[in-house]
């Protein structure tokens, strides 16, 4: 008789969930978003795609591995593992290193700039701003440091180079205390 | 009369006040350069409408904002701009922000257009509001807001408290200024009163400072017998000594038995809450013309050698105002802006006297360094006990350790007030505010790197959409130029073969 009772039970559950599933089904591919909205978005390549959200579909698409963007760091590979279910893996360092220290921005020294425009066309996100002949400004509000705009794509050595944002009272941050037992330990 | 209704948390602790207090109120000397910051309190940081080489009059205006929450910058002294470029400031991290520097001439002389004021009785609310403003007065207490921000409340004020709680250790410049200028608040709490309409006001003062409270109360009394002023709805209401009965949701806790609403302000629940230095500072600009061009500053400490409260213009460099008050007798020692629970370790003594200044801390190498060893959580929920807002520091500490930013916003890390009660109690020895100092800087450069990303991310959409459509316009003109070659082509055969047909014909 239990058994009975338990088949039936399950059979219904089954139903239920079989339908729900195809009632409430997820229309587009969430997990591309999910996991473009943990990349970094300084859309720099170094994952060997053309930018963040594509790398995101090949991550989906099982093309790539989650370990393959610098600019996240270690931290981001762990929060992709954390979403995916997988184990972290160290950065691939065929991507290159992750960078320590404050985030940079590139600056345009305009006594050098020749105004060829060949970095305001590869700038991702239209950070930089300048006509043909002109000299070019580097928008701080919006470049991502991804480093494309630097030579050899600038023709002029030294014309582009990259910059530590300053700190401020507002970007300060608090050391860590976890750190200081640490040293105190040593 | 209302029974006092007591806070939750909180944690008592040895006050260290009799040090500064023995000796009376003094004044430092008038220092040879003035060093003032173009932000000395929370919104916009004021611009200056000065520059190199002008001659200034103490008390003149030097930089200005137009927004609402901001507070103009004043000349603490006369003499010559001598720079406007970064100078370290007194904060934790040893950054520099824009300064206005003054070399002193020494006159120490006020600007032609400070005068009193012979009609302090007439003026409307809207005067007085908008001279404060003028003032620069903010929060003295050590939170800085501006004070006219706070004067123009959008629903009606039951209760304005006067704060003269003063709950750190060691800190006792409300109480010397309540012992010797209570005729000066009093007359402040007047003109506050014409602003705000509140049913009563209330002058919390902590149980620790019996002078004060005598000395506030006879004045009040005077006040009522020579008739100066309707003192009747205006009461001191003594507050037990446990810190921080002075946090301002504490004390309004207290004294009105309200909550202010999470990330809200005290006029919401029809309180508005000043400092007795501000009250103070008030009455200086209304009855005497004067902005706030300086403060009374505890200088204390077991390793100062004439600790008290000394009247010091914004702007003193600390290293002056340590040597007047007799110098520091260690070598190694810590500066602390505060108190010992709230302050901050300054980066060096070179960085100015603010407004937000109410104490100078020295402390002794071998009371502020010596870190304890941190033993692991033992989960007795003594921190949960000694939050005065009501937080889970034990969860707290474990989600910033572990960085997880929808944990903290969950046990609403914003809250903490950064107050070290729980540091205080942990048995473990766990410096608990510091792990939530630290999560709080993290959890904003967190925030502010999604935003950045967000914005990238929709840069870059639009960048490819851009691209996408100028490569389907070139297309469609190469497209139409194609058609178009073609159908002259077209044309041209047929024209030639129209033109040939006669050819042919007659051929
Ligand atoms: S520091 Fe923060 S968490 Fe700790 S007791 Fe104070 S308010 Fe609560
Ligand atoms: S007081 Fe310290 S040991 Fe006790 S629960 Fe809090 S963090 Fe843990």
């Amino acid at each position: 008789m239990a058994i009975l009772i338990l088949t039936l039970l399950a059979l219904v559950f089954g139903l239920g969930l079989g339908y729900t599933a195809i009632r409430f089904k997820v229309e587009g591919d969430p997990i591309v978003e999910k996991i473009d909205a943990l990349l970094p978005q300084t859309q720099c390549g170094q994952c060997g795609y053309p930018g963040c959200r594509p790398y995101a579909e090949a991550i989906a698409s099982d093309e790539a591995e989650i370990n393959q963007c610098p600019p996240g760091g270690e931290a981001g590979v762990q929060s992709l593992a954390d979403l995916l279910g997988r184990d972290p893996l160290p950065l691939n360092p065929e991507n290159g290193v992750a960078e320590e220290g404050p985030s940079m921005v590139a600056v345009i020294n305009e006594a050098t700039c020749i105004g060829c425009t060949k970095c305001v066309q590869i700038c991702p996100v239209d950070a930089i701003a300048g006509a043909a002949k002109h000299i070019h400004n580097v928008l701080d509000a919006y470049c991502t440091g991804c480093e494309l705009c630097l030579p050899p794509l600038c023709p002029v050595d030294e014309c582009i180079v990259m910059r530590p944002v300053e700190q401020t009272i507002k970007t300060w941050k608090w050391n860590n205390p976890e750190t200081l037992k640490e040293s105190e330990a040593a | 009369m209302k029974s006092l209704i007591r806070f939750r948390g909180g944690v008592k602790l040895p006050g260290f006040k009799s040090l500064s207090t023995k000796s009376p109120i003094q004044k430092t000397p008038l220092p040879s350069r003035l060093i003032l910051p173009l932000r000395q309190h929370i919104g916009e940081s004021a611009n200056p409408v000065v520059e190199i080489g002008d001659y200034v009059y103490k008390g003149q205006i030097i930089a200005d904002s137009n927004s609402f929450v901001s507070a103009p910058i004043h000349a603490s002294s006369s003499g010559k701009i001598i720079n406007i470029g970064p100078y370290t400031i007194p904060h934790q991290s040893g950054i520099a922000e824009t300064c206005i520097v003054i070399e002193t001439d020494g006159k120490d002389q006020w600007h032609p257009n400070i005068k009193q004021c012979d009609v302090p009785g007439s003026l409307s609310a809207d005067q007085i509001r908008k001279k404060i403003k003028q003032a620069g007065i903010v929060g003295l207490g050590g939170a800085v807001f501006p004070s006219s921000a706070k004067l123009k409340p959008t629903r009606e004020i039951d209760t304005l408290i006067i704060n003269g709680v003063e709950c750190e250790p060691y800190i006792t410049c409300d109480d010397a200024l309540m012992r010797t200028k209570a005729d000066e608040i009093i007359h402040g709490i007047l003109l506050l009163r014409r602003v705000l309409n509140p049913i009563e006001c209330v002058i919390a003062i902590e149980n620790n400072k019996p002078e004060a409270i005598k000395a506030v109360r006879s004045t009040l009394a005077r006040f009522k017998e020579e008739n100066i002023g309707s003192v009747n709805t205006i009461r001191v209401v003594p507050v037990p000594t446990i810190f921080p009965a002075g946090g301002e949701k504490q004390l309004i806790k207290q004294i009105c038995n309200k909550e202010v609403p999470q990330h809200g302000l005290p006029y919401e629940v029809g309180v508005v809450c000043l400092n007795v230095g501000t009250t103070a500072a008030i009455y200086d600009c209304i009855y005497q013309g004067r902005p706030l061009v300086s403060r009374l500053v505890t200088i204390t400490g077991e390793a100062v050698n004439h600790p008290a409260n000394y009247q010091v213009l914004i702007g003193t460099p600390v290293e002056d105002v340590l040597a007047a008050a007799g110098g520091v007798q260690a070598s190694k020692v810590d500066f602390i802006m505060g108190g010992p629970m709230m302050g901050q370790v300054l980066p060096d003594t070179g960085v100015p006297v603010v407004k937000a200044t109410n104490c100078l801390l020295v402390k002794t190498p071998e009371k502020s360094k010596k870190q304890p060893v941190q033993l692991p959580c033992i989960r007795c929920g003594a921190c949960a006990n000694a939050c005065p807002m009501q937080l889970l520091p034990q969860q707290l500490y474990w989600h910033a350790r572990g960085k997880h930013f929808e944990k903290l916003n969950h046990y609403n890390l914003t809250d903490c007030i950064e107050c070290g009660c729980c540091s205080v109690v942990c048995p473990s020895k766990i410096p608990l505010v510091h792990y939530f100092r630290f999560a709080k800087t993290e959890m904003r450069e967190h925030e502010v790197k999604s935003k950045f990303a967000d914005q990238s991310r929709l840069r870059m959409l639009a960048r490819d959409a851009r691209l996408e459509r100028i490569k389907k316009e070139q297309e469609e003109r190469k497209a139409r130029r194609k058609a178009e070659r073609e159908k002259k082509k077209a044309a041209n055969q047929k024209q030639k073969q129209i033109s040939e047909s006669p050819k042919a014909s007659s051929g």
